[in-house]
């Protein structure tokens, strides 16, 4: 480690492992009321396991950039945090609102929480993936502002990299974006036109510049590849993905009463929205290629191209899938939506996060990496989940295409629940691959706790 | 990405792309969006021909080919400038980068006066497939001639430091990848002229 105030990383990286635990688990639950739908009903209703799972989804990620900033920016501003107090304070602020959140969630029903969180002063509760209480949202606003005044003061007072740029801009737009959280127009079109500018314009914008950071940080350090030719790299990247995520946000205007040209504009542009992903990958595999350095920590190196292939898949392939209107018209909101989005989180925004984690984790407990029994350990978690993935994501788009079938195209379409019955083999099948998933991250936390002899010191 | 090294080690005869790697792998993804959208022209104008053509009749194609002649003099003008630096006539380069932003404004000009006119007849993007696609790619281009100029701006800026010259690869290489850029602008507008306002 080569600054010391880079350890306020630690905790952020060891909640964000524990929430992770927490998403899976509600995964779990949720997809096992997918086939039995009164299991533990009426203590956990699906749609609060829903919530639980995607709101614990969200908060690690967050967590999770958060520490990598801590990680990063010190190191590539040659300068200790503005702040390490503030930091600290800021994790403890988060960790309890969002405990609280989600206790919340778990205690009372959803009505009770918004009368008493004060949803009525302004409402901004009850939409999908905002979920969140409005005191939880200001929450989020003020550690965010706190973390980026941190972050950019480091930034300011030290060297300034095209990765820290590149980071701070990401960071700076995920809180700009969060604000149209707070904006609930009573029009439904409006409503759901700006609810896209915080959800799309997250993973399919400033997100993907976040995620292009991380991944150029880590392959600095693990291939040694000139700084000047990663960072064209990221610049071409992030180009690219402004330039098709931002008009791409148009995919998600097809059919909420918009005018007809977004079926046009949102096609296009959201069809070449792979083309950065593939570019990530080509520029992974291209710096370990020529890496100058053979880095003792395979195991950070595998996460980072991992993220390559898996992001592309998830993100670009499955994304491309269902993003041309005519397609969309019939697969809208089915099960291949699921399938996608299980693989570009993970294969994206979970990855990225494990590669940094991997590679800054042993670094913050005093070794360049982990002995050679903790790297296999690690390795095996890293196939387990990703293949976990993979079948998740071909289950869920198997009953997905069985769907459309049988619900939609079909002469004598059946009905919704009718539907669902159909293809709960394929259910039953993504809950137990859910299951292998599980197994790898318990794996993965295992890892951390395997002995051995240690790497040389970092 | 390593252009320097591989022009040393390739003979001088060899043809290698101008400019860096990164600059090109962007104006492919740039052709392939402009692409896409010529061919979701296509087959929309194979389902309305009669609408597409009577709509066609009203753009302003005085205009457009006045555009093309401007882009294109602007195009040769920054060929001028990329042959002046490789002749080491260093303090040629910024005339003439400065002419090509004069004819790209040009374009910028008389654009506006035609999105102006459509604009002020209450023509909108709901207001018909063929206008949809009219103002779409057009625009989508005229944020590309922006972007252009702004590239010129920047290179005539380094050129007036005379930083351009045959024995600075690293400023030749930017010089090129500018270059590359505009002519890219010009290229799909020599197609979107015909496309969207002669062919029928």
């Amino acid at each position: 480690m080569q600054y010391k105030s880079q350890a306020v990383a630690t905790p952020y990286f060891i909640a964000a492992i524990g929430l992770f635990v927490g998403q899976i688990i509600f995964g779990l639950i949720m997809g096992l009321q997918y086939v039995i739908g009164d299991f533990l009903f009426p203590m956990i209703p699906f749609n609060v396991a829903r919530m639980v799972h995607t709101n614990l989804l969200i908060v690690w990620l967050l967590f999770g950039f958060m520490g990598a900033a801590y990680y990063m920016i010190p190191e590539e501003s040659e300068t200790e945090l503005f702040s390490p107090k503030l930091a600290l304070a800021m994790f403890w602020i988060f960790l309890v609102a969002g405990a609280l959140t989600i206790v919340g969630y778990l205690a009372v029903p959803y009505a009770t929480l918004a009368e008493l969180t004060g949803n009525d002063l302004l409402e901004t509760m009850g939409r999908e993936f905002l979920e969140q209480p409005l005191i939880t949202k200001v929450g989020i606003v003020i550690v965010a502002l706190a973390f980026l005044f941190n972050i950019s003061m480091t930034v300011l007072k030290g060297r300034k990299t095209s990765i820290s740029l590149v980071m701070l801009l990401g960071l700076w737009g995920l809180a700009v974006f969060f604000l149209f959280s707070f904006y609930n127009p009573t029009n439904l079109v409006l409503d759901k036109f700006f609810w896209w500018w915080t959800v799309h314009l997250w993973v399919e914008g400033v997100w993907e510049l976040i995620l292009g950071a991380m991944l150029a940080f880590v392959l600095i350090k693990v291939t040694g590849v000139d700084r000047e030719v990663i960072e064209k790299w990221l610049y071409v990247i992030i180009t690219l993905t402004l330039v098709t995520g931002i008009i791409g946000t148009g995919h998600h205007y097809f059919w909420i009463g918009t005018p007809e040209y977004w079926q046009w504009w949102g096609s296009v542009f959201s069809a070449l929205e792979p083309i950065p992903f593939f570019a990530m990958t080509v520029f992974a595999f291209n710096m370990v290629n020529r890496r100058r350095r053979e880095h003792p920590n395979k195991a950070a190196t595998l996460w980072a191209l991992g993220t390559g292939v898996m992001a592309f898949l998830g993100a670009g392939v499955w994304g491309f899938l269902h993003t041309l209107a005519p397609v969309n018209y019939y697969t809208h909101g089915t099960q291949i939506t699921a399938a996608h989005g299980h693989m570009a989180f993970y294969g994206a925004y979970v990855m990225v996060n494990l590669t940094m984690i991997s590679y800054a984790m042993p670094i913050l407990r005093g070794r360049a990496a982990n002995s050679n029994k903790s790297q296999v350990l690690e390795m095996w978690s890293f196939w387990l989940m990703t293949i976990s993935i993979v079948f998740i994501t071909l289950f869920l788009t198997a009953a997905g295409i069985l769907q459309v079938w049988l619900q939609r195209v079909s002469e004598t379409p059946l009905s919704f629940m009718a539907t669902q019955d159909k293809i709960s083999l394929f259910y039953w099948m993504r809950e137990w691959t859910g299951v292998v998933f599980l197994i790898g991250l318990i794996l993965y936390i295992a890892s951390f706790f395997v002995k051995g002899e240690d790497k040389a010191a970092a | 990405m390593d252009t320097q090294a591989l022009a040393i080690e390739s003979p001088a005869s060899e043809r290698r792309l101008p400019g860096d790697l990164a600059i090109w792998f962007f104006i492919c993804a740039e052709l392939l969006a402009f692409c896409v959208f010529f061919a979701a022209y296509a087959f929309t104008r194979a389902k309305h021909v009669e609408l597409f053509n009577a709509e066609q009749l009203a753009l302003d194609r005085n205009a457009g080919a006045l555009n093309t002649i401007l882009l294109l003099t602007a195009s040769y003008f920054v060929v001028r400038a990329v042959q002046a630096a490789e002749a080491g006539l260093r303090d040629k380069v910024a005339p003439w980068l400065a002419a090509g932003f004069l004819c790209g404004s040009g374009f910028v000009a008389v654009k506006l006066v035609e999105y102006a006119d459509k604009l002020g007849a209450g023509i909108t993007l709901s207001t018909s497939p063929f206008y949809m696609f009219y103002l779409s790619l057009t625009f989508f281009h005229f944020m590309h001639v922006l972007l252009g100029l702004v590239i010129l701006a920047v290179l005539w800026f380094q050129a007036r430091r005379g930083n351009y010259g045959p024995d600075n690869g690293t400023a030749m290489n930017n010089l090129h990848s500018g270059a590359s850029y505009w002519h890219m602008v010009d290229l799909v507008w020599i197609i979107l002229f015909p496309l969207v306002y002669v062919l029928r």
